[in-house]
């Protein structure tokens, strides 16, 4: 039996499938020669989207009200396998959704999970999927040794996304099963956060800061930079847990995976769990007072200097500019 | 209230992390200490419960050896007791294995609330606590940044992409936390020298009803085929900032195209 089947269960954010979900589609077609998606809320919305890139159907929860994606998701998959429809792989996008779903299927389904995969293929009869560990410089093959379905967690911006020019997906509506008690996490309400300018994951030029700025007030430099050049602002977890930024600004391991063109980090040490979330920039800008600095080990132009004096010349310099 | 803490003892991540040669697995020998994320979770517990005027919160720790030493420090925090499951049949465990030993022990506690962390420091599946939650048929909510009792319910606010969600749950439910959610205090010396006398209880897999075939490598449903160096990124020009430095990033950019 070799991988034919695959499930990728795609997000959907104000209407239209996330890249991430798109990148698993692409990854899901070099991989097994049947996509299928699974959807929580409306398939049909986004059938033609799904399918343009690849998925011949998609099973569509509806409407879940305000619950969290984990327990109804993994248990409409669970019904569906248990019925004898199922996949020899199921992808899933590492997000906040996508781990809680991959968690509750391991254990409906009995199944282990690889996370944080970079990348898959198939292997005869078993999936292998590729881990970056120790910042990024060792890549560990890891496989399933069991049975499938092979439920593989896949890290954003691992793939990128292609087209297929495929027809719409078919709909299928699938069932809910209720959960009871486990299934009763729900969102009373939701909070946005203010943000200008292109996303963090998409922006062409990220300029992150970290714990160098010395104080939050000094990440206004950050933005400043960002702004001038048309890119996003981000930021190393220090100052994320210190409270002077949003958590969705973090770049790395736990948060958000960049590949800019070009990516400037402004007093960030580089840390193997922040590298691993910007190592593929194309082009890489540190700047750091101290000179063994590990950032420096992988950026194209490395400045040794204290960024409150870089900084504020390099805004100067910009103005008017880009 | 009573609160179970899901923590993990790691090697200390300050050392550089090796890889055994030949199951290719994280080693893990010699001292493990408490993995900072779990501190976290240790110290969002004892402020619930506090907070609920009265309850205990237990700590549960899973680890092939028997190493005690991360358990003392939420000891000597002010956690009220601890369970330690080690076994050698644990080694190799992956996270379904690890869920269904930690769920186990949990039960034992008989929780209201059980806390973990997002992810751990050494392993960072993310995946185990949503595991143990439902193996124990409790709800869960991931990526908690303010955890409240109301009642019955578990109110959380939970970070997300753009902001974050206030989300409820029933009780007993399991909520995950992240790092920075709380201030974490420092054990004061009297924590340290109360912890020396309080209970920590030690199981082996066959004290909790579970199977030496569904854990540990027996049990594993992975394996490590290959370790691989990755392409490696070229380090390109450093130079001292002479107070003109700045200059360099104009034309690096210039160069690029971006401005
Ligand atoms: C499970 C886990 C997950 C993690 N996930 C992430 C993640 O997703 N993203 C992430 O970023 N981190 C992550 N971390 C944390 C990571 O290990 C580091 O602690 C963090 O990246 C350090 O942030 P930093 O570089 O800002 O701070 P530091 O390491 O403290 O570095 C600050 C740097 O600023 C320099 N500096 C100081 N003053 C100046 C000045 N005036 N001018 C110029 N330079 C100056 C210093 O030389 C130093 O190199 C994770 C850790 C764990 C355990
Ligand atoms: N062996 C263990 N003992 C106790 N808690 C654990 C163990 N493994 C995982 N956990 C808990 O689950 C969280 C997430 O772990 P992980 O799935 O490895 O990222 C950890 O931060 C702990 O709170």
């Amino acid at each position: 039996m070799a991988i034919s089947k695959i499930w990728v269960v795609a997000e959907i954010v104000d209407g239209n499938v996330t890249t991430s979900s798109l990148e698993l589609l692409t990854a899901a077609r070099e991989t097994g020669a049947t996509v299928e998606a699974v959807v929580a809320g409306d398939g049909a919305a986004v059938a033609a989207q799904l399918g343009s890139y690849g998925a011949s159907k998609v099973y569509s929860t509806g409407d879940l009200g305000g619950s969290l994606l984990g327990v109804p998701v993994a248990s409409a998959i669970a019904a569906l396998v248990g019925g004898g429809n199922t996949p020899d792989a199921i992808l899933l996008a590492q997000t906040y959704d996508g781990r809680d779903i991959a968690g509750r299927l391991s254990v409906k389904l009995d199944r282990t999970v690889l996370t944080n995969a970079v990348g898959i293929t198939v292997s005869g009869d078993t999936l292998v999927a590729d881990h970056a560990v120790f910042g990024g410089s060792k890549i560990v093959k890891a496989s399933f040794t069991g049975a499938g379905p092979f439920i593989v967690l896949v890290r954003p911006k691992s793939y990128a996304a292609e087209a297929s020019g495929g027809a719409a997906a078919a709909v299928e509506t699938i069932a809910v099963p209720d959960s009871g008690a486990s299934g009763s996490a729900t969102v009373t309400e939701r909070h946005m956060e203010e943000r200008t300018g292109p996303k963090l994951d998409e922006a062409a030029v990220v300029v992150s800061g970290g714990r160098g700025l010395g104080e939050a007030g000094k990440y206004s430099m950050v933005e400043d930079l960002a702004k001038a050049l048309h890119g996003a602002p981000g930021a190393s977890r220090a100052i994320v847990d210190a409270g002077w930024v949003p958590y969705s600004y973090q770049v790395g391991q736990t948060g958000k995976t960049v590949k800019p063109e070009v990516y400037i980090a402004a007093g960030i040490s580089g840390a193997t769990q922040h590298m691993v979330g910007m190592k593929g920039a194309k082009n890489i800008i540190a700047i750091n007072k101290d000179k063994e600095a590990p950032i420096f080990g992988i950026a194209d132009l490395g400045i040794v200097g204290d960024v409150h004096k870089v900084l504020p010349k390099l805004l100067e310099a910009l103005k008017g500019r880009s | 209230m009573n609160v179970a803490v899901c923590v993990k003892q790691i090697p200390d991540p300050a050392l550089p992390g090796s890889l055994d040669p030949s199951t290719h697995a994280l080693v893990r020998e010699g001292k493990l200490i408490l993995d900072d994320s779990d501190a976290y979770g240790v110290e969002m517990a004892l402020r619930l419960v506090e907070a609920a005027g009265g309850g205990e919160v237990t700590l549960v720790s899973m680890a092939p050896n028997s190493e005690q030493s991360g358990l003392r420090t939420g000891l000597a925090m002010g956690a009220h007791r601890a369970i330690l499951v080690s076994d050698p049949a644990l080694k190799g465990s992956d996270a379904l294995g690890t869920a269904k030993v930690l769920a186990a022990a949990i039960k034992r506690a008989n929780p209201d609330l059980v806390i973990a962390a997002t992810e751990s420091t050494d392993g960072y599946t993310g995946t185990t606590p949503v595991q143990i939650a439902e193996l124990l048929g409790f709800p869960s909510v991931t990526f908690a940044k303010k955890v409240t009792i109301s009642g019955s319910t578990v109110v959380v606010e939970r970070q997300t992409e753009s902001g974050y969600d206030d989300v409820s749950a029933s009780l007993p439910a399991m909520v995950t936390v992240t790092a920075g959610v709380v201030e974490v205090r420092y054990p004061s010396f009297k924590g340290i020298m109360a912890a020396k006398g309080k209970p920590l209880e030690e199981l082996k897999i066959a004290d909790l009803g579970i199977d030496a075939s569904s854990v540990g490598w027996a049990g594993a449903g992975q394996k490590v085929d290959a370790v691989i160096d990755a392409e490696a990124r070229q380090a390109g020009m450093v130079i001292e900032d002479d107070g003109e430095a700045y200059a360099k990033i104009v034309e690096f950019l210039e160069q690029l195209k971006v401005i």
